[in-house]
């Protein structure tokens, strides 16, 4: 993988899913993951977007940033339009309506739109086994309403709905494992990935869009206007996510698990917490709570990998 | 050659889809509606309908699949009632307004609570401005003829919207009628193949579902609403020409007996039925009734409505909705809106009826034909009555 970075900037390809002059913040780490996918999966793709931030970066009438076809129905359906997309053009090739040809069929949402209101679409989407990639764009609150807490916010950081006041010290839950509920579904493939590591993320990509079925990649998508953050950090933030052990890169294909980024020795959450305003309130003592869980949790994650190494 | 046989009318129903040789179903199981789902994918899985059948985990998912599966250039159908009309609500605005050439059979059930299966028109009226056309079949033959014609209609490049048939929940779903099923080459000389003016295609790509600000929202609004309205002609002409080919002409607004009528029943639905008995009863007791029965819903036929009961003293109207606290049944608040603007109109009188499956018997029309007549002389036709209430 090191070498390959040397060289693989070549390889990707030129064209892009996605134009300049888009209206996303500056800084924007999700509208990077969006263009290194639309490189990955090159121009026979047809998108099928959720409501959120990608959405009205992209798409304000009579314009629009899509180079490829794309669809946007509603919040909580970029699962099941996608559903219909792949099986519409399935049948429309079987039936010899249309030119046989491969096509990957993209469905993308927030944290929001896939781990809150998307679940259940999403859920059945993968259950029936379509042929399609689910990317779902974790910046972990729902920012294009003005960054409320989600399902997908990590325990302590603060949002409008979860402030730090004088009795809760912003949210008190802990951030759902959604890359873990798309595993046990028990599709091909499911990955996590950051734009903060692009030639990961492609590669992840294009190893989804092989797989016969449902693939689903989680990419962490920093946010610098939700997390407080300089817009000149967004690479740097998702680096040290990953390097702390609080945002792990891996794969499960077939179920067996793969670390993708191995981190000898995990940096303390500190570091990536100093960085961002939304963590600003945190005592010692919730730092220690979280460092506690973040290690746990990233044992848990290697005992996977390990078992995975064993399995035949 | 046609056949005429004995059918439960969702099994004819179920022929016509087959017939129309769709591409796509999605659809999430609701009484009454699953008689139609389960042959469909009967059909599909004997290889007797080569279709996609996508069994969703939800009526909002099934709107949203037919959502993706007609932006692909599918031919796309789907069936629900009540609730699950309720839970796919919001996709259905939406499929409208990306000209999404869906038809949907809506098995007319009533909202809950308290939860009841049986048949009213509450789930059609709660999404009455949809954008959708809207078309109510009286009976068996009927269902699989609107079902039939409403592809060619919804698809037809000057229309280009989704299309819903209404049949009422049991009352028509499940009893077995006779119905003529047509051949697969007189269908296929009505219907041509659909051919998408737009679809997701990678060697064309287009933007669909693009949101507006308020400097182009209300552009969009007024071509949608435009478009709903011109569809009327074309789905005259479609009707026409499937009468031309079966016999069996269909026209927005249909009549009976109602010349020379001074009082017309007004029903949408299997009450057609019901209410010529009563006419005809009431006919050979020398009262001047006919009876009055509204096809089309949407786009509204101002027109042909107007023509059918600008002779009348009295439209008795038969509500199967409530509109808790306003001003009358849905059905009835229109017409006596769409009344307002003709000089001498008839008085409306708006009954609310065979709520939830309660029968509404030829000798009720009579009934309420006689409450009419008192709630006329005493003054008192303001509102509405709830008919049959138990006391």
């Amino acid at each position: 993988m090191e070498k390959f970075n040397v060289y693989a900037v070549r390889l990707l390809p030129k064209g892009e899913a996605i134009a300049p002059g888009h209206r996303a913040c500056q800084g924007c780490g999700e509208v990077l993951g969006v263009r290194l996918v639309g490189k990955a999966l090159g121009r026979d793709t047809v998108v099928a977007c959720a409501t959120g931030c990608m959405e009205i970066i992209s798409s304000p009438l009579p314009t629009t940033s899509w180079r490829v076809p794309w669809i946007h129905v509603a919040f909580e359906n970029a699962a099941a339009v996608a559903s219909g997309v792949e099986a519409g053009l399935k049948v429309l090739m079987r039936k010899g309506k249309i030119p046989k040809k491969k096509i990957n069929v993209l469905a993308m949402g927030g944290d929001g739109g896939t781990s809150d209101i998307g679940l259940q679409a999403l859920s059945g989407a993968l259950e029936r086994g379509h042929n399609l990639l689910y990317v779902c764009y974790d910046n972990e609150a729902y920012m294009n309403t003005g960054i409320q807490r989600s399902s997908s916010t990590p325990f302590g950081a603060a949002t409008t709905t979860s402030p730090a006041g004088k009795l809760k010290p912003g949210q008190m839950t802990w951030k759902k494992n959604m890359p873990e509920i798309a595993v046990a579904h028990n599709i091909p493939y499911v990955a996590t990935a950051c734009p903060s590591y692009p030639f990961d993320l492609t590669e992840k990509v294009k190893k989804a869009a092989k797989v016969d079925g449902p693939a689903y990649i989680h990419i962490l998508s920093v946010c610098p206007t939700g997390w407080r953050l300089p817009p000149d950090l967004t690479i740097r933030a998702g680096r040290l996510a990953v390097e702390t052990g609080i945002f792990p890169l891996y794969e499960v294909e077939e179920g067996k698990y793969h670390l993708s980024i191995e981190v000898p020795k995990l940096r303390p959450v500190e570091d990536y917490f100093k960085i961002q305003g939304r963590f600003r309130h945190l005592t010692p003592d919730l730092i220690g709570k979280i460092q506690e869980r973040v290690t746990k949790e990233y044992n848990k994650l290697l005992a996977k990998v390990r078992f995975s190494e064993e399995m035949p | 050659m046609p056949k005429r046989v004995g059918i439960e009318v969702s099994i004819a129903a179920s022929e016509a889809v087959r017939l129309a040789n769709v591409d796509a179903i999605a659809a999430y199981p609701i009484t009454p509606q699953t008689h139609i789902v389960e042959h469909l994918s009967e059909f599909v899985a004997n290889g007797e309908l080569d279709a996609e059948f996508i069994p969703v985990e939800s009526e909002h998912s099934a709107m949203s699949v037919c959502c993706g599966t007609s932006a692909a250039g599918a031919r796309t159908f789907t069936c629900t009632s009540s609730q699950g009309l309720a839970l796919m609500s919001e996709i259905i605005f939406i499929t409208s307004a990306m000209q999404l050439p869906v038809v949907m059979i809506l098995a007319n059930r009533s909202l809950s609570g308290p939860l009841s299966i049986w048949n009213d028109h509450t789930d059609v009226m709660m999404v009455r401005d949809c954008g959708w056309i809207q078309v109510f079949g009286e009976n068996g033959q009927e269902i699989f003829d609107l079902t039939l014609a409403a592809f060619k209609i919804a698809e037809d490049h000057r229309v280009l919207l989704p299309f819903m048939v209404n049949m009422d929940g049991f009352i028509l779903s499940h009893v077995i009628e006779p119905v003529e099923i047509m051949d697969q080459e007189t269908v296929d000389k009505f219907l041509p193949p659909y051919k998408p003016l737009y679809r997701l295609d990678p060697d064309n790509p287009v933007t669909m579902g693009a949101f507006a600000m308020p400097d182009l929202y209300t552009e969009t609004k007024k071509a949608q609403d435009e478009r709903l309205k011109d569809s009327l002609p074309v789905i005259e002409d479609v009707w026409k020409e499937f009468g031309d080919l079966t016999g069996r002409y269909y026209k927005p607004i249909e009549t009976y007996k109602a010349e020379g009528a001074k009082t017309l029943f007004v029903t949408m639905g299997s009450f057609g039925e019901t209410a010529s008995t009563a006419v005809d009863a009431m006919r050979e007791e020398g009262e001047k009734v006919g009876l009055c029965k509204i096809r089309l819903w949407r786009p509204f036929p101002y027109e042909a409505f107007w023509d059918a009961v600008k002779g009348a003293e009295t439209l008795i109207v038969i509500d199967r909705a409530t509109s808790y606290g306003g001003p009358g049944g849905p059905v009835a608040s229109e017409l006596r809106s769409a009344l307002y603007t003709w000089d001498d109109t008839p008085k409306v009188v708006d009954f609310i009826a065979g709520l939830a499956g309660r029968d509404v018997a030829p000798r009720d029309y009579q009934e309420m034909y006689k409450r009419a007549q008192e709630r006329i002389q005493s003054g008192d036709i303001a509102g509405y009555e709830i008919y049959g209430v138990r006391e």
